[in-house]
C-alpha cells in the first residue's frame, strides 16, 4: 500500500476482506462479505450450517478461490495465493493429521517444508508440545491418541509455524461436551499466550460467546451483525441474530403512542407493552425481542386490583420445565400470545394452569432493525 | 467353510501334486516314477546355466513393474481426481482389453510391431524411415507386451488407494507450506504406498511367470526361466525336473512378496 492512503493514522488491519463473494454454480455460498479483523483478536464466524462461514475460512486459507472480492493480510493482497504462500495455518475440522507420521512428525511437518533444519525443528516441536500439554508424546502414532489429544496435536502442528493468523474450523466439534468446555478455556489461554490472531468457525453460539473478542454472525452467506459478544446478545440488530444468539421471544406489533424516551406497543395479540425507544413513529409496525430471563413472573393475586395495561400482562402457565439452574415456563397471555419465561429457581414457583402476571423493563424489549427497515422501505 | 474347500481344491491340491512330482524321477522308458522320492531334480535346477534366463526374467518383471507404476499411477490419479461421475465407466475401459484373450492380443502386437507391420509400414510410407526398425523380438517388444497386459492389474489397486485418500490431508500438507510437488511427495505418495505395493506385486508376480509374451514377442532366442519350465514340461516331457524348477521360481516369488509386504508394514506402522 502506498503511504498517502495510510494518512489516517490507523494501523493496517491484520485481515481485511473486501466484498468477498463465492459462488458454487448457482449457489451463492458467501455473498459480499466485508470485514476487518485486528491483530491478536479472537474472532469468530458464527452461523448455522450452510451459512458460508466455513467457505469464508477456506478462502482465507487459500483452499477455495473467491469468485470476486479481495483478501488482504496486513495490507498484502493474498486473494489468489496458494495455501503454502500464505502466513496462515489451519486447524481442520477433523484435524486431518497425517496417519503415516507420529506426533513429532506431524508437528514438524510445516517447519521441515520451510527448510528449518532437523535439530531446530525438533526443539521447536518439543516446546510447542509442552505448551499444549503433550510433552513426551513425540513418538506416539496418531491412532493411539484420544480425540482431545488429536485436537491438541492439530493445534500444535499449526501453531509451531508461528503463523500470522490461525484459522480454526469447528475444532471442538467432534468432542464430547465436558471436554469441549475444558478445551474452550484452554484454547483461549493458548491464544492469549501466543498472541496470534484466531479466526474461529463454529455453529455453537455458546462457544463463540465464551471465547471470542468479536463475532460475525452469518446467515445465507451474508454477515448479519458483527460485534462483541455482549453487543450481539444485548443489542441484536435483526431477528435472526436475536434468535440465534441465546433464545428470545420475537413479538410483532404496532407503535400505538410515543413518549420522549419510550413508546407503547400494541402487540399483534392485542396485548400492550412499553418499549424504551426514541425514534419510533405512531402506526409503525415493529418486531420486538424480549429475552426469557428479562421477563418477570409473579402471582396474579397481587395484581388483581390493577387494570390490565402496558405495565404487566396477565397470563396463564401452560408448561413448566425444571432446568437445574433455572425454571422455564411456557405461558400464554390473555391475548393468546405464547412466551417463554426463564425464572430463577429461588423465586416463587408456579404450576401448569396457574394465573400469573408478566412484566419486563421497557429497556429489555428491543426493537429489531430488520423489521423497522422493512417498514421504511414500504413507506418510501 | 466353502471358501476353504475351494482353496483346497483349486490352490492347495495342484501345489501338492507339483510338489510330489518334483520329487519323482523318470524311468528309462520316460515314465514318471514317484516311488523313490529324491532331491536330484532340485540339484539339477540349481545349475548356473539357468542364471542368465533367470536374470532375464527378473529384468523383464522388474522393468514391467516400474513402467506399469509410472504409467498406472498418473492414470489412476487422474480417474480418481477428475473422473467424477464417469469413474466406473473409465475403470471399465481400463479392463476392456481383458474381453479378448491374452494370446490373441499378443498376436495382435506381433502384427503391429513386425518389420512389415503397422508401425514400420506407416513410418516408411510417410517417408520418416527408409528401412524398418526391428521392434519385434527385442526386449522392447517383450516389455511393451507385458506392460500392456498387466497394466490394469496396477491401475486398479492404485485407483483404490488414491481414491480413498482423504483430500483434506493433502490440503493440510499445502497449508503446512508444502508446494504441490511437496504435498505429493510427503503426503499423497506415502499414504498411497499400500496401493503401490499391491500394484507392484500384482504385476511383478505374473510377469515373472509369464512365458507367452517372451515367446511370442521376444522370439526364439529370448530365454526366460518360465519359458524353460514350459519347454521342459512339453517338449522335454520331464515333469519332475520342470516341477522342481517351477517350485524354485515360486520360492523366489514368495521371498520377494514377503519383502514387499514387510516394507509395506514398515511404511504403515513405522
Amino acid at each position: 500500500m502506498s503511504v498517502p492512503f495510510e494518512s489516517h493514522g490507523e494501523s493496517v488491519p491484520e485481515i481485511r476482506l473486501s466484498n468477498l463473494t463465492k459462488r458454487f454454480g448457482d449457489v451463492v455460498a458467501v455473498d459480499d462479505v466485508s470485514l476487518t479483523i485486528g491483530s491478536g483478536e479472537f474472532f469468530s464466524l458464527l452461523g448455522p450450517s450452510g451459512c458460508g462461514k466455513t467457505t469464508t475460512l477456506r478462502m482465507l486459507g487459500g483452499f477455495d478461490l473467491p469468485t470476486s472480492g479481495r483478501i488482504e493480510l496486513r495490507g498484502r493482497d493474498v486473494t489468489r495465493d496458494p495455501p503454502d504462500k500464505r502466513p496462515v495455518n489451519m486447524v481442520f475440522q477433523s484435524y486431518a493429521l497425517f496417519p503415516h507420521l507420529d506426533v513429532a512428525g506431524n508437528v514438524a511437518f510445516g517447519l521441515r517444508r520451510r527448510g528449518v533444519d532437523r535439530r531446530e525443528a525438533q526443539q521447536r516441536t518439543g516446546e510447542i508440545l509442552d505448551k499444549v500439554h503433550l510433552a513426551g508424546y513425540e513418538r506416539r502414532r496418531i491412532h493411539e491418541l484420544s480425540g482431545g489429544q488429536q485436537q491438541r496435536v492439530a493445534l500444535a502442528r499449526a501453531l509451531v509455524n508461528e503463523p500470522q493468523v490461525l484459522l480454526l474450523d469447528e475444532p471442538l466439534g467432534a468432542l464430547d461436551l465436558k471436554l469441549r468446555k475444558r478445551l474452550q478455556i484452554e484454547l483461549k489461554r493458548i491464544q492469549m499466550d501466543v498472541g496470534i490472531t484466531f479466526v474461529y468457525v463454529t455453529h455453537d453460539q455458546e462457544e463463540a460467546l465464551t471465547m471470542s473478542d468479536r463475532i460475525a454472525v452469518m446467515h445465507h452467506g451474508r454477515i448479519q451483525q458483527v460485534g462483541r459478544p455482549d453487543d450481539l446478545y444485548d443489542r441484536p440488530t435483526n431477528s435472526f441474530v436475536a434468535d440465534f444468539i441465546g433464545s428470545t421471544n420475537l413479538l410483532g406489533g404496532t407503535i400505538e403512542a410515543v413518549e420522549p424516551t419510550s413508546a407503547i406497543v400494541r402487540l399483534n395479540s392485542g396485548d400492550r407493552c412499553v418499549v424504551a425507544t426514541t425514534g419510533a413513529r405512531p402506526g409503525q409496525t415493529i418486531q420486538l425481542s424480549v429475552r426469557p430471563e428479562s421477563i418477570g413472573i409473579s402471582g396474579a393475586n397481587g395484581r388483581a386490583a390493577d387494570p390490565p395495561g402496558p405495565d404487566y400482562l396477565p397470563a396463564q402457565v401452560e408448561q413448566v420445565a425444571y432446568l437445574g439452574s433455572a425454571v422455564q415456563y411456557l405461558v400464554r397471555t390473555h391475548g393468546g400470545l405464547g412466551l417463554t419465561v426463564l425464572a430463577g429457581k429461588n423465586g416463587s414457583r408456579f404450576a401448569s394452569g396457574d394465573a400469573v402476571a408478566l412484566a419486563w423493563s421497557p429497556a429489555d424489549a428491543l426493537i429489531l432493525g430488520d423489521r423497522a427497515e422493512a417498514v421504511v422501505e414500504e413507506a418510501s | 467353510m466353502p471358501g476353504v474347500l475351494w482353496l483346497a481344491a483349486l490352490f492347495v491340491a495342484p501345489l501338492v501334486i507339483i510338489a510330489v512330482i518334483s520329487l519323482g524321477s523318470l524311468d528309462d522308458a520316460g515314465h514318471l516314477v514317484l516311488g523313490q522320492p529324491t532331491l536330484d531334480n532340485y540339484a539339477r535346477a540349481l545349475q548356473p546355466a539357468f542364471l542368465p534366463a533367470f536374470a532375464k526374467s527378473l529384468y523383464y518383471a522388474t522393468t514391467t513393474t516400474v513402467v506399469s507404476l509410472a504409467i498406472g499411477y498418473p492414470v489412476a490419479y487422474w480417474i480418481s481426481r477428475y473422473g467424477g461421475r464417469r469413474k466406473i465407466a473409465l475403470l471399465v475401459l481400463v479392463m476392456l482389453p481383458f474381453w479378448t484373450s491374452y494370446l490373441i492380443r499378443s498376436y495382435a502386437w506381433m502384427i503391429i510391431l513386425r518389420d512389415n507391420g503397422v508401425v514400420n509400414s506407416a513410418l516408411i510410407e510417410t517417408g520418416l524411415l527408409a528401412d524398418p526398425i526391428q521392434m519385434l523380438n527385442t526386449d522392447f517388444s517383450v516389455i511393451l507386451g507385458m506392460v500392456y497386459g498387466f497394466l490394469p492389474f496396477a491401475i486398479l489397486p492404485l485407483f483404490v488407494s488414491i481414491d480413498r485418500l482423504d483430500q483434506r490431508l493433502v490440503q493440510a500438507g499445502r497449508d503446512l507450506y508444502a508446494s504441490g510437488r511437496g504435498a505429493f511427495l510427503h503426503v499423497t505418495l506415502p499414504l498411497t504406498m499400500p496401493g503401490i505395493v499391491a500394484a507392484s506385486l500384482l504385476v511383478f508376480i505374473p510377469a515373472l511367470g509369464d512365458w507367452v509374451t517372451p515367446d511370442l514377442l521376444g522370439g526364439a532366442d529370448t530365454t526366460t526361466i518360465a519359458k524353460i519350465v514350459q519347454v521342459i514340461f512339453t517338449s522335454g516331457r520331464d515333469w519332475p525336473y520342470g516341477s522342481a524348477l517351477g517350485f524354485m521360481l515360486m520360492g523366489v516369488t514368495i521371498v520377494g512378496t514377503l519383502a514387499g509386504l514387510r516394507s509395506l508394514r514398515r511404511e504403515l506402522i513405522g
